[in-house]
């Protein structure tokens, strides 16, 4: 039910987020998704690829920091409301949300989020019982 | 010239204080090599016998001493008295996570507090004065050394300790202090405060400071003699031999008279070991000749530093120290405290990190600031920012409680840290010198 998501530590540093996608770009690997978290000192750079595997040792090899994390990836139509739905679910059933962003499909009326909740794997679980539409890795990843 | 704590011994000659120091030092020599098994066997693979040390001069015979000695023999080993003869013990930064503790006996806190005591008088100080001690109080040596110095001249302790800038200010206004007792760059903030907040340092009684436990310029005696309308003193120590008070400034602040009919002073060259001339740089070396407890010989400071044996103005003949000139080893001195990069190593390896780390010191409004480089790798990188700062808070609250200083942490790429010729290179210290 849950996807892989790159999370890479980005140094507050002039010119690493250009090294970074051009690491991934000279692998070949396309991004589907992207979010950046942002402190003061550092930031985080969340993404969803086409080859998860092969872009994390791309990014070893260049030295750089990065772990794979479970996610939920939820279409939801392209309609006021059908966001605010899925949220006030997983609020109801006690699980909180990390963090989450949204992407584009070439679908229309389809919008894509990624959820990071608390609790990956009962996330999942409510998200199918609730009729929300998940996303599995292989549609994802040949997007 | 000023007054003298004992001008018997301040202004003895020199022949009168080598029959002194030749007496202590036969004595304490043959302490150390009945009492402490570590010096016998010293002395005995330097081949030396306690019947060897005839004069003050036979101390070139005697082996050196080093901090790693007292590493060694942690926490009592080098301790020349029973346990139950022990009066006081104190302690300071060790190079890793233990501390160096020393010892001391009743006589051994007399002979610190009237070393303080003459530094009170060398700076000015009368009985009638009370004395501000704005040094840290606890296992640091700093507080209680001038606090008792304070006691033993007859004057009046304010036992402040240190922080709370806007309390010390209004001590200083109500209670009168004369004489005023801190780090130069404590000295430095309090007098930045005074002037925020419109005060006229005029207006205040002090009229001297004793300042010490970090080095500072004559550019800094000048700002503090300016902001605080007071004359700036020099005072020096180390735990190892005593405390602060080893060695004091006398009105004419041209170097720091050195107690030496209780701590005798070498200059050495720090590769050698070979005794220096006067006017010379080396290492300084102190032995213990006046002390029961923990009569170190020949503990080499790493200190580097120049003695003169010319009589001062004041009319002492105590020799003289100049102002240290920097040191043999890697220790920092940050806010008052010895900070050695190696406990920096220690608390991340036992966090369980890779010990990549760099410290940057530098000086914020006269007041140092440490942060702490350190590399993240694969074990410590968390995907939310709220583990991150977690991991940035658990060592800093490490750092703090190792180091007893605040340090701001920030979190690097790998490999961020340059390396050169394969050294990593650990430290960046910003502050002027």
């Amino acid at each position: 039910m849950q996807i892989k998501q790159l999370s890479i530590f980005v140094e507050n540093k002039h010119g690493r987020l250009a090294e970074i996608t051009e690491v991934l770009a000279a692998a070949n690997v396309d991004i589907r998704a992207i979010s950046l978290a942002d402190t003061s000192d550092f930031g985080i750079l969340r993404i969803i690829v086409d080859k998860p595997e092969q872009a994390v040792l791309a990014l070893k090899e260049a030295g750089m920091t990065v772990s794979l994390t479970d996610v939920l990836a939820i279409g939801i139509d392209d309609e006021p409301g059908s966001f605010a739905k899925i949220v006030r679910t997983l609020s109801e059933e006690g699980l909180a949300i990390e963090y989450m962003y949204a992407f584009v499909s070439r679908d229309k009326g389809q919008a894509y989020i990624i959820i990071r909740a608390d609790d990956g794997e009962k996330a999942g679980k409510v998200m199918a019982e609730s009729g929300a539409k998940l996303i599995t890795a292989d549609t994802i990843y040949n997007m | 010239m000023g007054d003298y704590y004992d001008i018997g011994i301040e202004c003895a000659t020199r022949s009168v204080l080598e029959i002194i120091q030749s007496k202590r030092l036969k004595k304490i020599v043959k302490s150390n090599y009945e009492n402490v098994p570590f010096y016998r066997e010293k002395l005995d693979t330097a081949g030396v016998k306690p019947e060897d040390i005839t004069s003050i001069h036979d101390i070139v015979k005697l082996p050196f001493t080093t901090k790693q000695d007292l590493r060694d023999t942690y926490p009592f080993g080098l301790v020349a008295v029973p346990r139950k003869e022990l009066y006081r013990v104190h302690a300071s930064s060790g190079t890793t996570g233990k501390q160096t503790v020393v010892a001391y006996t009743k006589n051994d806190i007399d002979v610190w507090a009237e070393c303080t005591a003459r530094g009170i008088v060398a700076a000015g100080g009368k009985k009638s004065d009370f004395v501000h001690v704005s040094y840290g109080y606890g296992l640091f040596t700093g507080g209680l050394g001038l606090h008792y110095g304070a006691e033993k001249l007859g004057a009046t302790a304010i036992p402040v300790s240190a922080g709370n800038t806007d309390r010390q200010i209004q001590i200083l206004q109500d209670y009168e202090s004369d004489i005023l007792c801190c780090t130069p760059s404590y000295a430095m903030y309090i007098g930045e405060t005074i002037k925020e907040k419109g005060i006229d340092p005029k207006s205040l009684k002090v009229r001297a400071g004793i300042f010490g436990a970090e080095p500072w310029t004559e550019e800094m005696r000048a700002e503090i003699e300016k902001s605080l309308a007071i004359k700036a003193y020099d005072i020096y120590g180390l735990s190892e031999i005593a405390g602060p008070g080893v060695a004091t400034e006398c009105e004419c602040q041209c170097g720091m008279h050195i107690n030496e009919d209780y701590f005798y002073a070498e200059v050495i060259d720090p590769d050698t070991g070979e005794q220096l001339p006067d006017g010379t740089y080396g290492e300084l070396v102190f032995t213990c000749i006046g002390k029961e407890a923990l009569p170190l010989i020949r503990y080499r400071t790493r200190d580097i530093c120049a003695l003169t044996h010319e009589t001062c103005e004041c009319g002492r003949t105590l020799v003289r120290m100049f102002k240290p000139k920097g040191r043999t080893d890697d220790m920092l001195i940050i806010r008052g405290i010895n900070v050695f990069p190696s406990q920096i190593e220690s608390v991340l390896l036992e966090l369980g990190m890779d010990p990549n780390y760099r410290i940057i010191v530098d000086r914020v409004n006269n007041h140092d600031v440490l942060e702490v480089e350190v590399e993240v790798n694969d074990n410590m990188f968390f995907d939310t920012v709220k583990s991150m700062e977690a991991v940035e808070k658990k060592i800093s609250g490490a750092l703090q409680s190792t180091l007893n200083i605040a340090a701001r942490v920030r979190l690097l790429e790998p490999k961020s840290i340059a390396r050169s010729e394969g050294k990593a290179v650990r430290v960046i210290d910003r502050r002027k010198k």
